[in-house]
């Protein structure tokens, strides 16, 4: 095998290197930096009384006030406590809607008969703000506990079912073709080669829902809620109390970063062939 | 005794005003590697595809056994172009699908993949992710996947067409090794000249419009491969290149009368 070997001219390495180096570190250094001046202009603005803490509270009032809060707690309830409240409502709106809109999405993908029920049903109240029908859902589901989860459901629903079904309409014909060559009946189509090769957009559908859902939940705590963080913000804002304000505000945007993170680590686990030429 | 049967198919898609194969004939038996050749548009995807049951012929009648051809089955193992592999699982797990969709138990279904990827060099590759093979290596675990199942005969859809020169080279080696070793009837489609003459025991070379054969040759130099002599000088044997030229002049003489 090598004895046809072409020459191969050698270059200097170091005279190529150094330009990918530099780029693969300035990125995340911009980033930073963007992120600490930010932190130092709240901190100058209000350390020299340019702006009022009862407008912006000082950095080391948030953090101090955020201790108080994890400990003894604001309306009754601790910090953890409003967090659970609200990650609770989204884990079983996001739960079941995981656990219907995947299988309708399938059925909406393979099936021209769930296509012509589901799709139009889909449709109509998707482009809807989900804060737009919360009041009926109050009428019917009342003021508890259910009408936020089933909110929340609806919210997210609609991401994973459409992602889904363009999932399972995008598979490679020669896959299934392939399976069916192997002996594969219609049910073990959908198990080893339909699901699996919508996974990557029934994934994509989570992580467009889980945006949509938490961003509603904020806001349905901020209308009509007893606990939840969005609910901690909007008390707090009545009352003037500035940095509890900041603080949940700071609260829900990291978890939502959080949320983000955590579903692309996933992508990255469970789809690793995704994006790769195969 | 022929195990493959086609009897004066013909086949046209819905809505196309003439068929893409007009009364095609032809017997596959145990001991022949029966190779398909024709330009683009000669229909021997669509012949392919019939054989393997993806699509149904408007006439005539497929048969294997004696059994009428009715959609796809494990019985007609298809090695594809464009690999088809499934990226999700590895090496091995590829190898073993068909034997999985058929409810065969982990431990002996393994054993088997194992079996067939030696067979086909790869042994050790096992755990191997498909995104990591070479365009060579996805075709052999292909070909390896298609054995597994230990279909009755094995359907070959372009299966070096993507393949670089070398490796295509290569392949058509292993092919002729595996017919060997597996005795396995082949039927294989191709638009390479070359490839067609040296691996065929039989040819049948396809005209477009429609789809027909226009000749059939009994040949021999693969067989002289597997008996030991090299592949090289098969293909500058002065024979080989007659005949790689008689097939080419039909090819071109068809052409012309062709509108």
């Amino acid at each position: 095998m090598s004895s046809y070997e072409l020459p191969v001219t050698t270059t200097e390495p170091a005279a190529q290197t150094p330009i990918p180096v530099r780029r693969s570190l300035s990125t995340r250094w911009i980033s930073l930096l963007t992120l600490t001046t930010l932190l130092i202009a709240w901190w100058a603005v209000t350390a020299t009384g340019v702006i009022e803490p009862l407008f912006l509270p000082p950095p080391a009032a948030v953090l101090q006030k955020g201790w108080l809060l994890a400990t003894s707690g604001y309306m009754d309830s601790t910090l953890w406590q409003h967090l659970a409240a609200s990650l609770s409502r989204i884990g079983l709106g996001l739960g079941f809607a995981v656990l219907t809109a995947v299988p309708v999405g399938i059925a909406i993908g393979a099936n021209r008969i769930a296509r012509g029920i589901f799709d139009p049903l889909i449709e109509f109240y998707r482009p809807i703000p989900p804060l737009a029908y919360l009041p009926l859902i109050v009428i019917w589901c009342g003021i508890g506990e259910l009408s936020k989860v089933l909110l929340i459901y609806l919210a997210i629903f609609a991401p994973i079912a459409i992602a889904t079904a363009t999932g399972v309409r995008t598979v490679d014909p020669a896959k299934l073709r392939a399976a069916q060559s192997l002996g594969a009946t219609r049910a073990q189509l959908i198990r080893h080669v339909i699901l699996p090769s919508a996974l990557p957009d029934i994934l994509t559908g989570v992580r467009i829902g889980l945006g949509v859902g938490w961003s509603t939940l904020v806001a349905a705590e901020l209308i009509a809620a007893t606990s939840g963080l969005g609910f901690m913000v909007q008390s707090a804002a009545q009352f003037l109390v500035t940095d509890v304000v900041v603080l949940g505000i700071l609260v829900i945007a990291l978890i939502a970063f959080a949320l983000e993170m955590g579903l692309r680590a996933l992508q990255r686990k469970l789809v690793p062939w995704h994006g790769q030429a195969h | 005794m022929a195990l493959l049967q086609l009897e004066r198919i013909s086949a046209q898609y819905p809505g196309a005003p003439a068929p893409v194969l007009a009364d095609i004939s032809l017997d596959l038996g145990p001991q022949q590697l029966l190779v398909a050749l024709g330009p683009s548009g000669s229909g021997k995807t669509s012949l392919l595809n019939l054989i393997a049951g993806f699509v149904a012929p408007s006439a005539g009648r497929i048969s294997l056994d004696g059994v009428p051809v009715k959609g796809p089955s494990a019985e007609r193992g298809v090695v594809f172009q464009d690999d088809a592999l499934l990226p999700w699982q590895d090496v091995l797990a590829n190898v073993g699908f068909g034997l999985e969709l058929a409810g065969v138990p982990k431990t002996q279904r393994e054993a088997r993949a194992r079996e067939m990827l030696a067979l086909v060099d790869l042994a050790g590759f096992d755990h191997r992710r498909i995104w990591q093979l070479s365009g060579g290596q996805k075709q052999r675990v292909g070909l390896a996947r298609a054995l597994a199942a230990d279909p009755r005969v094995l359907l070959m859809d372009e299966p070096f067409g993507a393949l670089d020169a070398f490796t295509r080279e290569q392949m058509q080696e292993l092919l002729l090794q595996v017919w060997r070793r597996t005795a396995k009837p082949v039927f294989l489609i191709t638009h390479d000249i070359e490839e067609a003459v040296f691996l065929a025991t039989d040819l049948i070379l396809l005209a477009p419009n429609p789809g027909q054969i226009v000749e059939r040759l009994r040949l021999d130099f693969g067989q002289r491969y597997a008996a030991g002599e090299s592949a090289r000088a098969i293909k500058s044997d002065p024979r080989f290149i007659e005949t790689r030229e008689h097939v080419l002049g039909k090819v071109f003489s068809q052409r012309q009368v062709s509108p």
